[in-house]
Formats: C-alpha cells, structure tokens, sequence
C-alpha cells in the first residue's frame, strides 16, 4: 500500500478497528511491526505499512512465529515493537510467547491477536484470553475503534512499566467496524539500546529459574494494578436485578440491552478486578458474566466464592450480539422474552451462497482435474484453495492447519490400511502456505522416504487475505521489489529429486492431468507447481473472453463442471437415449464481463461451442 | 441512549461493492454530525459469498450490529439477498431492491433453485419493497459499475439528512479521479432519485 500522511492529532476519523490501533501503534513511536496476513488482524500490518517509513520498518513475515520473534528482537534493542496475528498465529507464535513471558521486554512489546468470533473466515473459533493466563502477560479487551486505539497506546506504557508483553485481544467484530475515533499526536520513543545480559535474555534452565518467581511477582503486581485500572469501570445502573461483567464486543451489546444495568467493563480483563467484582456482585441480585467465547472469567468468578451465572444461560459458540443475550436473561429472570416483530422468513429455504473460486482462478483447473481423477486421498491446506472442497470440485478430504497439507499426507501413506494400498496420496498447498510452515513438512517427507504428490499452487499472493506479499512474488510489504524465492530451487534443496519436479501451466488441462496421473503412480515425493496468478492482483492480465455459440451448444453440461461462476445454465432439458436411460441437459451461456479468458470451460467442450467472443463480433457483421 | 438511531442494512454478494457504499452511507452520517458504527461479515466475502454491511447512526451507538426485526431500510443490491436478508426489516421498514439476479455456480450445478421471483415473494411476506433495475439505469450513462452510486440515489431521500449530504460524499470520493467520472456519478445519483420518486408514487 501507498505511503500516505497521517492525519493530524486530534482529527476525528472513521477508523476500523485494525486501523486504530495502526494509528495508536504509530503514535507510541513504534519502531518495528511484522505480522502475518490472518482474517480478521490482516489490515492492522497492511494499515500500518502506509505509514512514514522514516518513522515505522513494518514487514510480512513468512509466519506468525517469526513475525513475534522479529518484535522480541526489536524490543532487546530497546525500539518498541508490535506484531498482529489471528488468533490461530498465536498457537504458531506461542513457543516464542512462553519464554518471552520469562525474559520480559526492553522496549514496549504488544501482540494484537485477532479471534474470529463466529468463524466468518477461520477452521476454529478459539478464545485468546486463555494466552493472558497461560502465558502469566497483562490482556487488554477494547469494545470498539476508539478504546481499540486508547487500549494499544496504554498497552505499550504497561509493557514498559511491567517489562511485559502485553496481549491486545480483539475480535471480528472490533477489527472490522468502523466507528469515529479521535486520534492522538505521535511521540517519539526514546530507545536507550541493547545491554548484554545473558542472565535476561539466554533462557538456559539456571537463568530461567531465576526468571521465573519475577514472572510471577509481576503478575500479583498486575492483579493489584486490575483493580485500580482505569480500564476496568464499574458503571452503577438503576434496575439492579442483574448485574453484568462484561468485555470486548459483549459490553456494547450489554449496554445496549440493557441500559438501566449496573455493568462492570473489563479493558483489563486479565488480571482481572477482584474487588471490583465483589462490588459489582454487592450491587445487584445476579451476575452474569458476557464472554466470548469460554467461560473463563464465570470459572474463575465463582472459583473465587462470588455466584455469577454464565455459559449456563448463555451460548459458548459464536457471538453474544443483542438478540441472543436478551432473551437468556429473561428466561434467567423468569419471563417469557416478547417475541420481536420480524417479518416472515421466505417459504421455501433460500439457496446457500458459499464462497467460491473466481472466474479464471488457477486453482479452478486443477481441482477440476483433480475430480476427474479416481483413488486419491487429498490432503488440503488454509487458503483460497481450501475451496476446492466445494462443489462441484468436492476434492479436498483433510483440512487441518496451515502447513499441515505435508505431514497429514505423509501420515496417511505411513498410516494406510491394507484396503487402502491402492489410494494414492496427494497434498496441495499454496505458496504463502507452503513457506509459512510447509517446508518442514515437504522436508520430513523426503527424509523419512515419503510417497506423496505434491500440488504446490503457486499464485504468486497470499489470496484469501486479499492478496498480500510474501517472498513467491518478490514485493515486499510497500510493493518494491524485494529477493523472490525459487520454488523449483527450495524443492530441491529439500531432497525432492529434480526429475520429480514438474511447473506447468494450471489452465492446461491435458498437461496437468497427465502429470498427476504420471506422478501418483510413482511411489516417491513428486512436486507439482502452478504458475499462474491470482485473477484478484495486478500480475494477472485478463484475457479475451469467451461466448457459448448456442447454435452448436448440446446441452452437455461439462462446462459448468469447471465451476467456474461466470458461465450460466440458461436452459434445462432431458433427452431419453437409446439405451433408455435419461439424461439431463444444460445449456449454457457465458457472462462476457465476467469472463477474464482462462479457457478452462472450452477445454472440456464437446462440440467446440465456447468461442472466443471477439469472434462473434467478426460474425455478427452481416455483408450489405 | 438508544434512541434515534437509525439502522441500515446493506446486502448483496462479495465484488458488487456493499461495503463501499455502506462507507459512503457511514461519511454522510458523520457530516452530519452522527456518531456512527459500520459493520459487516467479510473475511471470504470477497469470493462470490454473501456480504451484509451493517450501518448504524444516531447520537450514540453502542452495539454495531442490527438485531433481526430493527432495520429501518435494508438496500439490496441483488434480488434473492434482499429476500434472504428481509427478516432484518423492522414492522414498517422499507426494502430498496436491485432487482438483478446473480446466480451462484452451486444453482447453475443443479443442486439448489435460485427463486423464480425474489421481489414477489417480498411483497407477499408484507416486505414495502422498491425493486429497480440499476444496471441498466447505469448503463444508459454507459458504465454498468455505476449501479451503486444508482442505488445510493434510490435511498438517498429516504435518510433523516439532505440528498446533497450523501451525494458530496460520493463526489469526494471520486473527485481523485477526475471529474468525467465524477459527473457520471452524480448523473447515476439524480437517475436513481428520480427512479426513487417515481417507484413511490
């Protein structure tokens, strides 16, 4: 992204919350940023790579790991540092989190984890808050855009009075709305450099015993500050029937519910406020706790003699938006909740709308191929390509973590069952995947004598995330040109024989078919790399497109198993054939402004009907 | 604290731009003095999949989303999400309809029917619906992508502040890109007003 100039302290702006604590981050005289792209934390990194690069080195690292080991470092060196993650990162990251807690901070180190509260992008929903209390660090909870930036810029303060990480917890729904944040002037951070101390900072078992009781003291420290905090209010209310405790997202949905409700607000929700609490409880006939998603404070509530109700009324899945909390708590207070006026539902249930692959997507071709292939087992990965598990592809048979395509392959040919000894084993991953946490995997095939069929789909950006650099397209986080990796070269280097590894054209058909059939039969590591980019970035140049010359259209249908989303049924029949069985028949059309000229559907086309659409235009002249 | 606040749901399917509109939408009500919160479920969205925008004002807003049965207007930019989304109107509340039909590669496979006729079901269910046909609206100014700024005029006098705070918005935005396209916006914008007006009366 582009640089731009910030607006000037105190402009009231229109800010995600990604983009907020971009701003607060910037304003805390941050040195160093890095992060992986991750929904719903992406735009934090992207939002802060616009700002001075005389003022912040931001980078994508390769994975969350790295990007937290690279904010480590810049923090012993005195800079303040800062890393964004989703929260699935921080169980990547969370070996470099575990020590870190030991050795503390130098400069000001923050880690934004973003979960995704009712899993609009992600293969779990998980509750970050579990890292303050694993990890012994200070977690703070913003509830929207303004206390997402006010909340970054106290979370460096604390990390520097504490010399602790601080965890910044936020959810979907506090990165991606928007609201008017009044933002804040920038100060420089004064760095006082790196000291040599080998007793902080080498976590040998002698030094990190010495660590550990100051970890501990740091967090009784913490507890004692919770209760003081300013981020932590209890706001009295004048209907004292059921007091809430409540943080993040859950407190504005509380506070809309139930505006007359004494509400104690958690910014700082670990460690959280004891004393507080027990007032809060004094207050009101009931507590309940409002959390998303464990019942973590309702355990430790009780857990500490105080009766608070929970996960017993409420879901332990997804959000805790309005019209779910009002109807629990009325049940809690024994009334039937008024049934809200809404319009009827539509008669018949609606069609589903998944996600789907675009219009000349280089995944579409091969998971295509991929269906018509028989006796395979495919291990998938955490990206746009996981797609492929749709219809009408239906090809993926195992998703499980990002990286995890290699060993989950190598297990399930390790693994086999002898009525399995047919199945050929085939894994595919994409490019930022592979170099995220593929390598090792790809590595411990060839080592331990694997025998997989690697697809790696090369689409030169990190798509699902909206197509963000990485090292497969050479452009670093500003877009400038940065060292680009050599697949062919780094497969070989990782022991797959050079004759094993195959790059070819995914809008080829034939080729891609041929090869996979050729490589699943042999028993070893063979690597498939595509090498066409996402339709979504500026290195894929749209093509002509193409027509269905109805005329000559039969109504096979083989077009539209390409799945691709800008060729339409536009009719349906059935014909009785000879041998008595019925057929039915699709004829199609192609939506020209979609259609970027990919190929794929002409190739499967019986009678040659798909045409190039400027071709049509040459016909459609008729001579005087 | 609630009070006055105006709930707009915007609906349609990743790519058609719901959420860009929904950001105009979100500036007027700042201009005007607002305080506004904008929301909305993306993540895969930019895949063909279905995207709400939800957009709240008022003096104060505290909880970004729009429970079910409290939607002042919903803005449906493709017929069978207006009809999927409905159930988000208040009693009383307003659907304005792009009536154009974006069929998903899963109904084209055969395996769902896409309905034969969104709008009317709307009616039927009690739904104040206004369907328009803003592509080819757009089209007459000779740019399909011009449907949403069509759209934006169709509500454009249907919120609690002037059209013209709505339409500087959107010439703000474009007005980086030259003033032909920020003329053919505010041709889009009149063309969806007066479709407006007309479908109402």
């Amino acid at each position: 992204m582009a640089a731009v100039t910030p607006a000037l302290a105190q402009s009231r702006l229109l800010l995600s919350g990604n983009e907020a604590v971009a701003r607060a981050v910037w304003e805390s005289g941050v040195k160093v940023a890095a992060g992986y792209p991750g929904t719903p934390a992406t735009e934090m990194l992207e939002a802060l790579s616009t700002y001075p690069v005389e003022d912040i080195y931001t980078e994508w690292s390769v994975n969350e790991k790295v990007s937290l080991e690279v904010a480590i470092g810049a923090s012993m060196a005195g800079s303040r540092a800062f890393c964004a993650m989703k929260h699935v990162g921080l169980n990547v990251a969370a070996d470099a989190l575990m020590t870190l807690t030991l050795t503390g901070v130098n400069g000001g180190l923050v880690i934004a984890v973003a979960d995704d509260v009712g899993m609009s992008s992600s293969q779990n929903e998980q509750d970050s808050r579990y890292w303050g209390r694993f990890a012994h660090v200070p977690l703070l909870e913003p509830s929207d855009s303004q206390e997402a930036h006010d909340m970054a810029r106290h979370a460096f303060e604390l990390s520097e009075k504490y010399q602790t990480p601080v965890i910044l917890r936020l959810t979907a729904r506090i990165c991606h709305v928007k609201g008017i944040v009044t933002v804040g002037a920038r100060s420089a951070h004064k760095n006082l450099g790196f000291t040599k101390n080998a007793e902080r900072w080498v976590m040998v078992p002698g030094h990190a015993k010495r660590r550990l009781p100051l970890m501990y003291q740091r967090e009784q420290e913490l507890k004692r500050l919770s209760d003081s905090s300013p981020l932590n209010v209890l706001e009295d209310g004048s209907d004292k029937r059921v007091g809430f405790v409540a943080s993040g997202p859950a407190y504005m949905h509380v506070r809309e519910t139930f505006p007359d409700a004494p509400v104690l607000k958690l910014g700082m929700s670990y460690p959280w406020p004891l004393e507080k609490v027990r007032a809060l409880a004094k207050l009101v006939d009931i507590l309940v706790v409002v959390e998303e998603t464990e019942p973590l404070l309702e355990v430790e509530i009780n857990a500490a003699g105080i009766i608070a109700h929970g996960k017993d009324i409420l879901p332990r899945i997804g959000e805790l938006a309005p019209e779910v909390l009002r109807p629990a708590v009325e049940r809690l207070l024994g009334r039937e909740s008024a049934a809200p006026q809404v319009p009827p539902a539509p008669q018949a249930p609606l069609f589903p709308r998944p996600p789907t692959l675009c219009a000349s997507c280089p995944h579409m071709g091969v998971y295509y191929t991929l269906s018509q292939l028989r006796n395979l087992i495919i291990s998938g990965d955490i990206g746009c390509y996981t797609l492929g598990a749709g219809h009408p592809w239906n090809s993926l048979d195992s998703t499980i973590c990002m990286g995890a395509s290699m060993g989950v392959a190598h297990g399930l040919d390790k693994g086999r069952a002898e009525t399995d000894k047919d199945k050929r084993i085939v894994a595919v991953i994409g490019d930022s995947t592979f170099m995220h946490m593929g390598m090792q995997g790809l590595l411990d095939m060839t080592y331990n004598r694997g025998n997989v069929t690697v697809l790696l789909l090369d689409n030169g950006t990190v798509g699902m995330t909206g197509g963000q650099n990485s090292p497969a397209n050479g452009r670093d986080i500003h877009s400038q040109p940065a060292p680009r990796i050599s697949f062919p070269k780094l497969i070989e280097a990782l022991g797959v024989k050079p004759e094993r590894i195959h790059v070819v054209d995914p809008y080829q058909l034939p080729t891609l078919f041929k090869l996979l059939r050729q490589e699943t039969k042999i028993d070893d590591v063979s690597v498939i790399i595509t090498n066409r980019p996402c339709a979504l970035i500026k290195d894929f140049k749209p093509l002509e497109p193409y027509f269905v010359d109805a005329a000559k259209c039969t109504g096979c249908g083989n077009c539209v198993e390409i799945g691709c989303p800008a060729i339409h049924v536009i009719r349906r029949d059935k014909v009785v054939k000879a041998s008595g069985q019925e057929v039915g028949l699709a004829f199609t059309s192609i939506d020209s402004a979609a259609c970027t000229g990919c190929g794929l559907c002409l190739q499967p086309c019986a009678p040659d009907a798909i045409l190039p659409l400027a071709a049509q235009n040459v016909v459609s002249i008729q001579p005087l | 604290m609630t009070k006055a606040i105006t709930n707009i749901l915007v609906c349609g399917i990743g790519g058609q731009g719901v959420m860009t509109a929904t950001e105009i939408l979100a500036e007027a009500a700042i201009a005007e003095g607002h305080d506004v919160k904008k929301t909305e479920v993306a993540g895969m969205s930019q895949r063909g999949g279905v995207v709400t925008s939800h957009l709240r004002f008022g003096p104060h807003v505290l909880s970004p989303q729009i429970a079910p049965g409290t939607a002042h207007i919903l803005l449906g930019f493709e017929a069978a999400e207006a009809l999927r989304w409905m159930g988000h109107l208040r009693s009383g509340g307003l659907a304005l309809v792009n009536a154009v039909r974006l069929v998903p590669p899963i109904v084209e496979l055969g395996l769902f029917s896409y309905p034969d006729d969104p709008i009317g079901s709307m009616h039927k269910s009690g739904i104040n619906t206004l369907s328009f046909d803003a592509a080819s609206i757009a089209g007459s100014f000779g740019d399909l992508r011009l449907g949403n700024t069509v759209m934006l005029g169709v509500i454009a006098d249907q919120l609690p502040f002037s059209a013209e705070v709505l339409l500087a918005c959107i010439v703000k935005r474009f007005a980086r890109k030259g003033e032909k396209l920020v003329e053919m916006n505010r041709k889009a914008f009149a063309a969806g007003r007066t479709a407006a007006a007309q479908a109402h009366s």
